[in-house]
């Protein structure tokens, strides 16, 4: 299914929002804007022609020195339609965008790693904590303005310095997040 | 007398643990022996690779992420090889297809050797690691037989294969083919109706196909939960649309449902690798005819001046993809492995993302595990068949 497709039928569902076919060699991409993102990949999994119940990974690219310099993507898959997706949204460098983790539960964790590597915020995600670099660490270092190689002392040796509040407030927000 | 107090126990598990596959760690909320929630911590095992990735040339990034699903290296490659391939908007030679779904076959097997071994091994059943173990030597014998690296062969390159098969290659893969099914009835005859191993298994850290598709898991985790998902069938790559196969399912979802999965998926790699070994020929082509990309062959590269022009090129400079971005998925040991790259048209790629199935499996293990027992965690990170190269990268 061609992105022009796509946008067919998601343009009644998400009212006044401006999508726009992107260029590709594999599967259909479209861009959509950060404000209505929401709400076009709820559509995008409820709409049964469409059924993208999967989101498979969630990354980003630096375009620097290009505004908006970031594009974050979202790769969808609909098993049932065998169908593929690209969600593009661009950010600006100080932009920021909600998190799909209400479509997806999925999304966290990526979501999680596009802010470790990248600096892109994802409002109201709620958990947006370092995933692979360790907790104490500057800098984001995916972005293309992050130097190569640096050296860094490592701090492995000291100890984590958590207190017991905060270690039982952390196990306590574990506990909430999981009611849901 | 004083109050008796419940409260509930924090425990440190990895990341220096045997059953944790690598670096994971977990910290363990109990409640006596029941989990009350899981905190996983990744990252032990980051690398940067991805961003070491962007400073290389386009064909110097395929032994780097080998090395990121080390126990399915040639899975990793395949995923980027196909990917850049179709920006460049090549098509290989059939022979060249056939090799590549011989060894992504055999990968599998090897990848799910070790996953059967240590699976096996954590709830108990120590002996089966050495027997999977044994049989993974063999595999490991012929990637040394095909690039004289056992690990990370780096045998498949962008625009084909790095060179043709090695005399005896079709002897080797043929004795392991023969040997191999005896071997998986002895694996089976140990685990499949073992009352132990199935009562340490059955409903233990059962997912929902809606669970899983929520959590993005695809691939054995899925299919054992009803899904029938599977790249190979629903996306073909390397002309795996003319290979006679079925996708293993299974519908309970439990840790003894993705056992039964993958020992069938084996079954089925050992089908598709006898399909392809029949189908190439001893010697023939290996690598596409795209000059930019494929160095000349060596008498040539001694002989004639173009070709030797072209071969300097070729590894001084290394070639130019067109500018865009492109997405291809393969069915890897553990899932759906694909690799984003982006170009910008130069010679090194802007970016470079693998898709890691046991990135999301880790980030599913607490919805498996809550409210299990403290020793079935143990069998649900075996089944999930996480790899920490693989999730941290």
């Amino acid at each position: 299914m061609e992105a022009s497709a796509i946008i067919d039928i998601l343009q009644p569902l998400v009212p006044g929002a401006v999508f726009e076919p992107g260029r590709s060699v594999d599967f259909a991409t479209m861009y959509v804007p950060a404000d209505r993102l929401v709400e076009t990949c709820r559509a995008l999994r409820d709409t049964p022609a469409l059924d993208f119940k999967v989101l498979t990974e969630v990354t980003a690219a630096d375009y620097l020195p290009r505004e908006p310099r970031y594009e974050v993507i979202y790769h969808l898959l609909s098993v049932s339609k065998r169908l593929r997706l690209r969600v593009k949204v661009r950010v600006p460098s100080d932009g920021s965008l909600p998190t799909v983790q209400g479509v997806w539960r999925g999304a966290g964790w990526p979501e999680r790693e596009v802010w470790d590597m990248f600096g892109i915020v994802f409002d109201d995600h709620g958990d947006l904590r370092r995933l692979l670099m360790p907790e104490d660490w500057e800098g984001h270092p995916a972005r293309k303005d992050y130097p190569v190689q640096i050296r860094k002392v490592t701090q492995t040796y000291e100890p984590l310095e958590v207190s017991e509040e905060e270690f039982r407030a952390n196990i306590e927000r574990d506990r909430v997040k999981r009611a849901h | 007398m004083a109050e008796i107090r419940t409260e509930t126990m924090t425990v440190n598990m990895g990341p220096q643990h045997p059953s944790t596959h690598g670096v994971l760690r977990l910290v363990l909320e109990l409640d006596g022996e029941v989990i009350q929630s899981v905190m996983p911590t990744i990252g032990y095992l980051h690398t940067g690779i991805e961003k070491t990735a962007e400073q290389k040339k386009w064909q110097q990034v395929i032994p780097l992420v080998e090395r990121m699903d080390y126990l399915a290296a040639q899975s990793n490659s395949l995923a980027y090889a196909l990917s850049v391939e179709k920006l460049l908007g090549l098509e290989m030679p059939k022979r060249v297809n056939d090799i590549r779904v011989l060894i992504a076959e055999l990968q599998r097997l090897a990848s799910h050797l070790i996953w059967l071994g240590t699976h096996a091994m954590e709830i108990g059943a120590v002996s089966m690691l050495f027997y999977a173990i044994r049989e993974r030597e063999l595999l490991l014998n012929i990637n040394e037989l095909i690039a004289g690296f056992r690990f990370f062969p780096s045998y498949i390159r962008i625009g084909g294969l790095r060179e043709d098969l090695p005399r005896g290659f079709h002897e080797t893969v043929n004795e392991f083919l023969d040997r191999f099914p005896t071997k998986m009835d002895e694996f089976e005859r140990l685990l499949t109706k073992n009352d132990i191993f199935r009562r340490r298994t059955e409903g233990v850290g059962v997912v929902t196909l809606e669970n899983a598709y929520q959590w993005g898991l695809v691939g054995p985790i899925a299919r054992a939960a009803g899904s029938d998902y599977d790249v190979r069938k629903y996306f073909p790559y390397c002309g795996y649309e003319t290979y006679d196969f079925t996708v293993p399912t299974a519908t309970e979802g439990d840790v003894y449902a993705r056992y039964r999965v993958r020992i069938t998926e084996m079954r089925q790699s050992i089908n598709l690798c006898r399909q392809a070994i029949a189908r190439i020929s001893p010697t023939g082509v290996w690598a596409c005819d795209d000059t930019r990309v494929v160095p000349p062959p060596k008498d040539k590269v001694y002989t004639e001046m173009e070709a030797l022009i072209q071969h300097f090129l070729i590894y001084s400079q290394g070639f130019t993809v067109p500018v865009g971005d492109a997405y291809v998925p393969v069915e890897g040991p553990r899932g759906e492995h694909g690799c984003y790259i982006v170009s910008d048209g130069s010679n090194r790629p802007w970016r470079v993302k693998m898709r890691a199935p046991s990135f999301m499996a880790i980030q599913a293990l607490p919805s498996l595990v809550q409210g299990g027992l403290i020793a079935d965690l143990v069998a649900v990170i075996g089944s999930n068949d996480v790899v920490m190269g693989d999730c941290d990268r």
